[in-house]
């Protein structure tokens, strides 16, 4: 930093990046503008500030209880499917992928690959015969799976489970056995070592995959549009906005301002858990 | 001792694993291999399903709107891997380049992937039919771009560089944070031993910053290749399949790419059997780039 050419490079470097940054962020700052007007201030500039703040609270309550969105409902929806997928996901195959780490054997292996194999399997393959095959279940079993949160949990751990226990795979191959011996000394039951001992020890792993599903399953449009369907009681954020979307064709005032409502959430999650977030979904890229 | 191996424990353990992944996975994917050899349609069969062969597989590649979904996949990902690939390490070399908030200027590039395809296609619908267009230096110096025949999503080739334009901006911010991390990994040394040899930047980059990268070049072109393969919610929401084009002598869907054109088959044309087939031919695509990336991964190693 001693040569004055070298100081003024950061400074252009910052300018263009503050630019750069600005332009990746209009498209949020427009939506947000946007939401606050009605439809002929949109026409007229939407790229003004809204002359009335207020106007946005007035669209949310238009929209709030709109039957095509429901937010209120579509919101809880969303939320039940999210968490509950992702507890099952995580404990599912954290416990797999350790019993597969832990047992030496073909078995073991072949299951292992079974599972990794799978990650190449689009969802277009499956989903039409996923559909018939749950219908199949309801008609034979008895057990509903289409249209209930039942099948679309069932589902998300299905279609989360490869990649969530290959990841669990390789971290708990780094595990030390020593530990889980001393506790088989002291007369631990294995269930016991996984839960008490090992599961505590997969923090980090733990929150890759929670960031990983987590935000896959929260922005999912395809695999509930085919399991819940339309007309549901029970519909998923991004099928609300799309269906609340179709029925305001142009009324754009109000479908930015479903799109605000979709959007808030996982940017407030964001905002405080941001270094996770990043850190989480890196990781999972390289594997 | 081996006879212990495979305990009570070891099968509850693997079993909701197992269980989800036959429920979801095999078990369908296995029925929609069979189906796409049969004449499954949405209506209702008593008879039972008939087993016609390759048929379905045929008919797909007579059908002229199948093979344009698929030329138009290989050129929007083409172009869309190029683009995000682009965006991506320009802007992940400006965050790494030791500038002030850098941890606010990442996180607000990263921000984009957070936002669900569908709704970020509904975003830029808003931004090129209704913004560009009453732009006061559009309507100023081109009043033509805001008639409504020469919009952004009116044309074939401009509606495709859209869901490019849209596509890049959710993705590229998560691959950009995949080469920082292969930047930030670089040892200082090698930029302080070319400090001393007076090396620009520009020399930098090529000498250091872009072989010491390599090992996440060939993650970022796979995951790109791959994600815009797959690209069905920005494709849905933001041009829905339009506006229809010309191609050997018949109107179709200007946009259409092969996701989509798989769930029109099946929702718009209720030719179930034939969807599954297209679906099927999506799948052997997939697997022959893995595979492909795979002995690419492996060779790499070796020379390491």
């Amino acid at each position: 930093m001693i040569n004055p050419k070298i100081r003024k490079k950061p400074l252009l470097l910052e300018v263009i990046t503050a630019f750069l940054f600005v332009l990746f962020l209009m498209p949020i700052f427009i939506v947000v503008i946007n939401a606050g007007k009605d439809s002929f201030a949109i026409t007229a500039n939407p790229l003004s500030l809204p002359e009335d703040w207020l106007q946005i609270f007035r669209n949310i309550a238009t929209i709030w209880t709109d039957p095509n969105l429901r937010y209120g409902s579509s919101f809880f929806a969303s939320s039940t499917i999210t968490i509950l997928s992702l507890l099952f996901i995580t404990l599912v195959a954290g416990q797999a992928a350790w019993i597969l780490v832990r047992t030496k054997s073909k078995l073991s292996q072949i299951i292992f690959f079974m599972f990794v194999a799978a990650m190449v399997i689009p969802f277009q393959i499956v989903m039409l015969p996923l559909v018939s095959w749950f219908r199949i279940v309801h008609k034979f079993i008895g057990i509903p799976l289409l249209r209930t949160y039942a099948g679309m949990i069932l589902s998300y751990v299905g279609f989360g489970m490869s990649l969530s226990l290959f990841m669990y795979h390789g971290f708990i191959k780094g595990i030390p056995l020593e530990l889980e011996e001393a506790a088989t000394i002291d007369g631990c039951k294995k269930w016991e070592i996984f839960y008490r001992i090992i599961f505590p020890l997969l923090k980090p792993i733990t929150a890759t995959v929670l960031v990983l599903n987590g935000i896959w399953i929260w922005n999912d449009y395809l695999l509930p549009l085919l399991i819940l369907g339309k007309g549901n009681a029970i519909q998923t954020v991004p099928l609300a906005v799309a269906n609340f979307a179709g029925a305001y064709v142009k009324q754009w005032d109000l479908i930015l301002t479903a799109v605000l409502l979709a959007m808030i959430p996982v940017i407030i999650l964001f905002l405080f858990l941001q270094r996770y977030i990043i850190k989480g979904m890196v990781a999972g890229s390289i594997k | 001792m081996k006879k212990k191996q495979h305990d009570l424990v070891f099968w509850l353990f693997l079993a909701p694993a197992v269980i989800a992944f036959l429920m979801v996975i095999l078990i369908p994917f296995i029925m929609g291999i069979f189906y796409s050899m049969t004449d499954w349609t949405s209506r209702p069969q008593p008879e039972g399903l008939q087993f016609v062969g390759l048929l379905n597989f045929i008919d797909s590649f007579k059908d002229i709107s199948f093979i344009y979904s698929f030329l138009l996949t290989i050129v929007y990902t083409f172009v869309n891997m190029i683009v995000i690939n682009i965006v991506a390490f320009g802007l992940a070399l400006l965050v790494t380049s030791k500038i002030k908030f850098d941890n606010i200027f990442r996180a607000g590039f990263f921000l984009p992937n957070l936002i669900g395809g569908l709704i970020l296609g509904y975003i830029w619908q808003f931004i090129f039919n209704m913004v560009i267009p009453n732009l006061p230096v559009i309507s100023a110096i081109f009043p033509a771009i805001a008639e409504s025949g020469n919009l952004m999503l009116a044309t074939r080739d401009s509606a495709v560089m859209a869901i490019v334009i849209a596509g890049s901006w959710q993705y590229a911010g998560y691959i950009m944070m995949i080469y920082v991390a292969a930047i930030i990994s670089v040892p200082e040394e090698l930029f302080e031993a070319a400090k001393i040899d007076g090396a620009s930047s520009f020399k930098n980059l090529i000498h250091i910053i872009v072989p010491m990268t390599a090992q996440a070049f060939t993650i970022t072109m796979f995951l790109t290749l791959v994600q815009s393969f797959k690209q069905f919610d920005v494709n849905v929401s933001l041009t829905g399949g339009g506006p229809s084009t010309q191609f050997a002598g018949s109107f179709i869907r200007g946009t259409e790419l092969l996701a989509l054109d798989i769930y029109n088959t099946a929702f718009t044309a209720n030719s179930l059997a034939e969807s599954q087939a297209r679906s099927v031919i999506f799948f052997i695509v997939l697997v022959l780039i893995s595979l492909l990336q795979v002995r690419r991964n492996k060779k790499k190693e070796v020379e390491l």
